[in-house]
């Protein structure tokens, strides 16, 4: 029967299967970090389990840590958090790469860069961008502590079968479009909750088209408009990226590999559940106005009017009123980082918009490079010394100002334009308030102090 | 995890769509390594309004938590359900949930039950006009009844018979294990290992 790429993924992770019950699935992949995993390592230790596979089972830390002065920066708690990662990582022999080593990084960017992430494969991590993983052709979701301590105990995973959706995307994208701009475009137009129970999907010849750095920030975001999992069939880009990374398959092995990744695509006649068409010639650089990621609209657009209590609220907690222009919009802050957009190539992105510029005299902006590998690649090729003379801070690796759980975040009021992924209340601290877009549109807005079209400055 | 067969109590209304787990309990709480303690901290940013439904005095001691479309989309965080439990919360009804909220919810023993918006419409307007009004969320017979109503709803087999038994998932996927060995043995070689 033809088999659409999710359902050959989900096939092909099936250790037991039985009417009535969830399918039982099998982790290739399990990426742990400090603050998921203390509650299901404590678990294990009082039921007296271990774990199965501590060989498929990767720590980095990575959502606290701060992004300049090392570990002592931390606060009490956070340094305790990456102890007892440090201690149940030696305790079960889990190779853990720590802050301020070589590898270190956000979790959802060194499995790619490791070579860790190959088609084909079933990733899980306690976090919600674990969909990230889906560029390369993986099945790939976020789980909770419980779900945690379920693989790290067994390697498996019980799951009911989730629905097939297609988000098929057509044509080149403009100058100054970028792969940030079809999912906020995607998610504007579904909203924050269509993709629930859905394996999505993304096809068409501007994923063909799309660097895998391009398709991971897509994949990235479909936790934002719900969906259990995104994923983009494997193709040569796909293969050009991983081959030769540490762990990816060398020699006879590698041969193997690709034809069987080969055969994972969709098949021809294959039916999805539902399918959304999207014209990416028509598409215009996004900003998000609101609360949720569905809140979004092109930046030569305005400030809308509030359809519900929610974008009620969401205007009143942004401090922005209907039919404001939203290039109008001045801010205070600017974060070029996450899971989202931190990889060389984002960081490339960024740089050729404030290259011989300088940051506006009333705005803060900072980098903060996925991994320590980006840091050293984006250093190695000079992009640190271009956001340095822009005015940019320069920090470490980390999660940083996406979420503010290290000291990176937002002051009361504040107003920034960040490459991250959620503008919830208070998500980059308390009170802040968060426009999200593409790294070449937080490059922008950083040199001229508001929300501004890029392509006004390409 | 504790069996929970039923939950009667009064209800709290959160009158709101799309709550995000970022609201439920924000990152600064998420540095405990226990799965206790996260109570006085749910909702924490929303709680320094006074009028907050949280805070209102006849909601006190609420254990049914009636809310809107969508809750606990976001970060998948179980330190959610968690907060939401340590708060005196046994169930949650609303229309619909973030998939990964709902899953951790069931692995932590909280009834999050799913009803049409109309039948969430009338509990919510009810716990508004008497926030003494009785619910009870049954698992068994899969229904939330009070004076005068009895609505159905619909919730997975298998998660409902955990919750109902109070099983060790752990346990019951470790039965499995044969299963388990004969699926590693025959993993392709080329998959990669991290050491």
């Amino acid at each position: 029967m033809p088999s659409t790429l999710g359902q050959k993924l989900w096939d092909s992770h099936i250790v037991r299967t039985a009417p009535g019950e969830p399918d039982l699935l099998y982790v290739d992949l399990h990426l742990v970090h400090e603050v998921t995993s203390p509650q299901a390592f404590e678990g294990l230790r009082l039921a007296g389990r271990h774990v199965r596979r501590p060989d498929l089972t990767l720590a980095t830390m990575d959502h606290n840590v701060p992004t300049r002065g090392g570990a002592r920066a931390a606060d009490d708690l956070s340094r305790k958090q990456m102890d007892v990662l440090a201690e149940n990582c030696r305790r079960e022999g889990i190779p853990l790469h720590q802050i301020g080593s070589r590898r270190q990084g956000i979790v959802h960017v060194i499995g790619p860069e490791l070579g860790l992430t190959q088609p084909g494969m079933l990733i899980v991590c306690g976090d919600s961008h674990t969909s990230t993983h889906g560029a390369f052709g993986a099945l790939a979701f976020g789980i909770g502590t419980s779900e945690v301590e379920l693989v790290l105990a067994t390697q498996c995973l019980p799951q009911t079968r989730a629905r097939d959706l297609a988000v098929t995307v057509e044509g080149d994208l403009p100058l100054g479009v970028t792969a940030k701009d079809v999912v906020l475009g995607l998610i504007g137009r579904t909203g924050i909750s269509f993709g629930q129970g859905h394996l999505v999907e993304y096809r068409g010849s501007t994923m063909r088209g799309l660097s895998m750095e391009g398709r991971m920030t897509l994949c990235n975001m479909s936790i934002e408009w719900g969906a259990k999992a995104g994923m983009v069939s494997p193709d040569d880009t796909t293969y050009a990226y991983l081959e030769r990374r540490p762990h990816a398959p060398r020699g006879a092995a590698w041969d193997l590999a690709v034809d069987y990744w080969r055969s994972l695509a969709t098949d021809v006649d294959a039916v999805f559940d539902h399918e959304i068409l999207l014209d990416a010639t028509r598409l215009e650089p996004h900003v998000t106005w609101g609360t949720n990621p569905g809140q979004v609209a092109p930046v030569t657009g305005r400030v809308p009017e509030p359809l519900t209590d929610t974008d009620v609220r969401a205007l009143r907690y942004m401090d922005l009123r209907p039919g404001t222009a939203l290039a109008d919009i001045a801010i205070d802050r600017v974060f070029i980082g996450s899971c989202t957009n931190a990889r060389l190539e984002d960081l490339r992105a960024a740089s050729k918009v404030i290259a011989g510029k300088h940051v506006h005299p009333k705005v803060r902006a900072m980098v903060v490079p996925g991994s320590a590998t980006v840091k050293r690649a984006a250093e190695d090729e000079g992009l640190d010394a271009i956001f340095k003379a822009a005015g940019f801070e320069w920090r470490n690796a980390g999660c940083s100002m996406c979420l503010g759980m290290n000291p990176d975040i937002l002051a009361p009021g504040e107003r920034c334009a960040s490459t991250s992924n959620r503008n919830f209340e208070g998500r980059q601290g308390a009170g802040g308030r968060t426009h999200l877009m593409s790294p070449p549109m937080a490059a922008a807005a950083a040199v001229t102090g508001h929300l501004v079209d890029v392509r006004e400055l390409l | 995890m504790q069996a929970v067969k039923r939950v009667t109590g009064r209800m709290l209304p959160l009158d709101r769509a799309d709550v995000d787990t970022d609201q439920i309990i924000p990152k600064q709480f998420l540095k405990r390594i226990e799965r206790t303690g996260f109570g006085p901290f749910l909702f924490y940013d929303w709680r320094q309004a006074e009028d907050f439904v949280l805070n209102r005095p006849e909601h006190d001691g609420a254990s049914v938590l009636v809310t809107g479309a969508n809750f606990g989309c976001g970060s998948s965080r179980e330190h959610a359900p968690w907060a939401i439990r340590d708060a005196g919360f046994r169930a949650i009804v609303a229309p619909t949930y973030a998939d990964i909220f709902k899953a951790n919810c069931y692995k932590t023993g909280l009834l999050a039950v799913t009803l049409p918006d109309s039948q969430v419409r009338h509990l919510m307007d009810l716990a508004l006009e008497d926030p003494s009004a009785q619910v009870t969320v049954d698992l068994e017979k899969q229904e939330v009844r009070g004076d005068g109503f009895a609505y159905r709803f619909e919730i997975d087999a298998f998660a409902r018979e955990n919750m109902l038994g109070g099983l060790d998932e752990i346990g019951l996927v470790e039965r499995h294990q044969s299963s388990i060995s004969t699926y590693e043995a025959q993993r392709s070689a080329w998959l990669p290992a991290v050491k």
